[in-house]
């Protein structure tokens, strides 16, 4: 949907899985490049601008910061603070306005009553990293989904969008 | 139109476009979001008239596949993998009695070790089936190059097998241009059989030949094959004025004018490649990238006119002859014959793993200094490989190999505590 997202707004996008064992639980990684030209590329993404985490209890399993730019972005799926996370660490090495939370989980039960942050992550990337807009990323789960299921993940990343704009302005003043 | 697609969904439309009559298939990765797709276009009426058939097993996919194409219908299917291997004997039929079915291979290992990541090693496998082999380098190829498929098949009532990187292709998002119904229509006319069963004109197909005609029937069939070396490229073309962009011929050549060496490769890896030729040039170094689009029938003269000009090539294959070395690799030494060319294999991305643009930095300087060995497994980690040789060496019951290499890297995933 990310890379829908940035097609909607004109640019190029490759979106691809990390291929594996396709059971429920287990970690998977998928990436997504977006650029102003054909993306011709066509190896694992080895060192992120940005990093969404959907499932915090992988922080302390997988070493899911490797790679990342030095003045990368990380958004992670949590009610609690990178500090709370155990995350002093990695606040430390990178720039602490750029490392945002959202309890996307808890905002996807509110919207669409089911535990399923994805799209509500978008809603947050969209604010944090400015690449794409809110309006595409509505125009990506509408591409996806339709009626009920659709509306519901768009007031959920609008809620997200907000919730992590209003997070980065307070790591501006802080 | 443009759009933004997985490349399963978006060659799922190319095949619906190009109005099949029979689709069968088995559901096999990297290829089931593909046939799915087509079976949810067929049951809301999209594609229609057109059967789908669920068969089970591949060998079953194969022998309707073979059964409808000679009553007269455009025959799709697709598959992968072990699912190839289990079709493998109908494969041989179906190009042994001329039928014109397409066939996408999402090109995936073959175990075991059970793997069920990209290489080559499933179509290579089928090298010599008597299809046409093509191999696409994006999903936009994959795409131009089904439609392209049943016209050539047709047209030279022989099998076309399009090969798209499994997964890597497969299962991206990219952006896609899918032809429109009426220029599809215009390029792909209604098929024409040249052979039929057909109750009012009764004949037999699949006759015994002993050897008084098997050799000529063999013969013909490569005859076609050639034959193909001009009709593919004219077809591209025909294609190209059409849709205005060039997909699939026999070869692509990128930064080659000058190049003293030329790396030739197959598939999703030539982006990579051409990106990482790109930063070579921006040092210096003169460096091409010949890609093969057309594997069956091997274009001899057109790839030998490629490389003339060039000092050495490398060959990245991802796929590998046991006991011997590379496979497209063999058939570009042929293409060599009588010119003194340095040449490389590099066997690498077997299995799924990854092709980085800076292993093949690495390896390709290595090949322009000639320090690289002859033949070269990029990324191999010769530190499980010498334990385990070291472990045969020194124990008779040193176990089963592929659990005991997970072992050493430290993943494998049951009964290790």
């Amino acid at each position: 949907m990310l890379s829908i997202a940035a097609f909607v707004q004109g640019r190029h996008a490759q979106a691809f899985p990390s291929f594996g064992s396709e059971r429920t639980g287990a970690p998977v990684v998928a990436f997504c490049r977006i650029d102003d030209k054909e993306i011709r590329l066509r190896e694992p993404i080895l060192a992120p601008d940005v990093l969404i985490v959907q499932d915090p209890t992988l922080l302390h399993q997988v070493d899911v910061f490797q790679g990342l730019q030095p003045d990368g972005f990380v958004l992670i799926n949590t009610k609690r603070t990178f500090d709370d996370l155990g995350l002093a660490d990695i606040s430390s090495r990178y720039r602490h306005e750029r490392l945002t939370t959202v309890p996307a989980t808890e905002i996807a039960m509110k919207h669409i009553g089911r535990p399923l942050p994805n799209a509500v992550l978008l809603g947050g990337f969209a604010a944090l990293s400015g690449l794409i807009t809110l309006d595409a990323v509505a125009h990506a789960i509408r591409d996806k989904f339709s009626g009920k299921v659709a509306e519901g993940n768009v007031a959920a990343a609008s809620e997200a969008f907000d919730y992590v704009k209003r997070q980065m302005e307070e790591l501006a003043h802080a | 139109m443009l759009k933004q697609t997985e490349g399963s969904h978006a060659v799922a439309e190319a095949v619906a476009l190009s109005r099949p009559e029979v689709i069968c298939a088995y559901p096999i990765s990297p290829q089931t979001h593909i046939v799915e797709g087509l079976g949810e276009l067929v049951k809301d009426g999209t594609l229609a008239p057109c059967e789908f058939i669920n068969v089970e097993s591949e060998f079953a996919a194969m022998s309707v596949a073979i059964g409808s194409s000679a009553a007269g219908a455009r025959t799709y299917t697709a598959t992968a993998s072990q699912g190839l291997l289990f079709m493998a004997e109908a494969v041989y039929n179906a190009s042994g009695l001329g039928l014109p079915i397409v066939m996408t291979v999402a090109n995936r290992a073959i175990g075991a070790p059970i793997n069920i990541w990209n290489d080559h090693s499933d179509s290579m496998s089928q090298r010599d089936c008597g299809w046409i082999q093509l191999f696409a380098e994006s999903n936009q190829e994959a795409v131009d190059l089904h439609i392209q498929a049943f016209k050539l098949a047709e047209e030279l009532s022989m099998p076309v097998m399009v090969c798209m990187d499994g997964f890597i292709l497969t299962h991206a998002y990219e952006r896609v241009d899918i032809p429109s119904q009426a220029d599809v229509d215009a390029f792909l006319p209604p098929y024409e059989p040249r052979q039929v069963l057909d109750t009012s004109d009764p004949v037999s197909i699949g006759a015994m030949v002993g050897p008084e005609a098997f050799m000529e029937v063999r013969y013909l069939a490569h005859a076609k094959q050639l034959m193909a070396l001009d009709v593919i490229p004219r077809i591209a073309e025909e294609f190209s004025a059409r849709f205005g962009r060039n997909s699939g011929g026999l070869i692509r050549t990128y930064q080659t004018d000058d190049a003293e060496t030329i790396v030739i490769a197959l598939g999703s890896v030539l982006g990579t490649l051409k990106d990482t030729i790109d930063e070579m040039r921006a040092d210096g170094i003169k460096i091409g990238v010949l890609g093969i689009q057309s594997f069956r029938p091997f274009p001899i003269a057109a790839v030998r006119a490629v490389l003339q000009g060039a000092k050495k090539f490398v060959v990245l294959e991802k796929s590998f002859s046991v006991g011997l070395g590379g496979v497209v690799s063999t058939d570009v030494r042929l293409a060599m014959t009588g010119i003194g060319l340095k040449g490389y294999t590099v066997v690498a991305g077997l299995g799924g793993r990854a092709i980085t643009k800076a292993s093949l930095h690495r390896t390709l300087r290595e090949a322009i200094a000639d320090t690289l060995p002859q033949l070269t497994f990029m990324d191999l980690d010769w530190r499980i490989v010498n334990r385990q040789l070291e472990r045969e060496a020194h124990m008779r019951r040193s176990g089963p190999i592929a659990e005991n290499l997970l072992r050493d890297v430290g993943a494998v995933a049951s009964k290790v505590h």
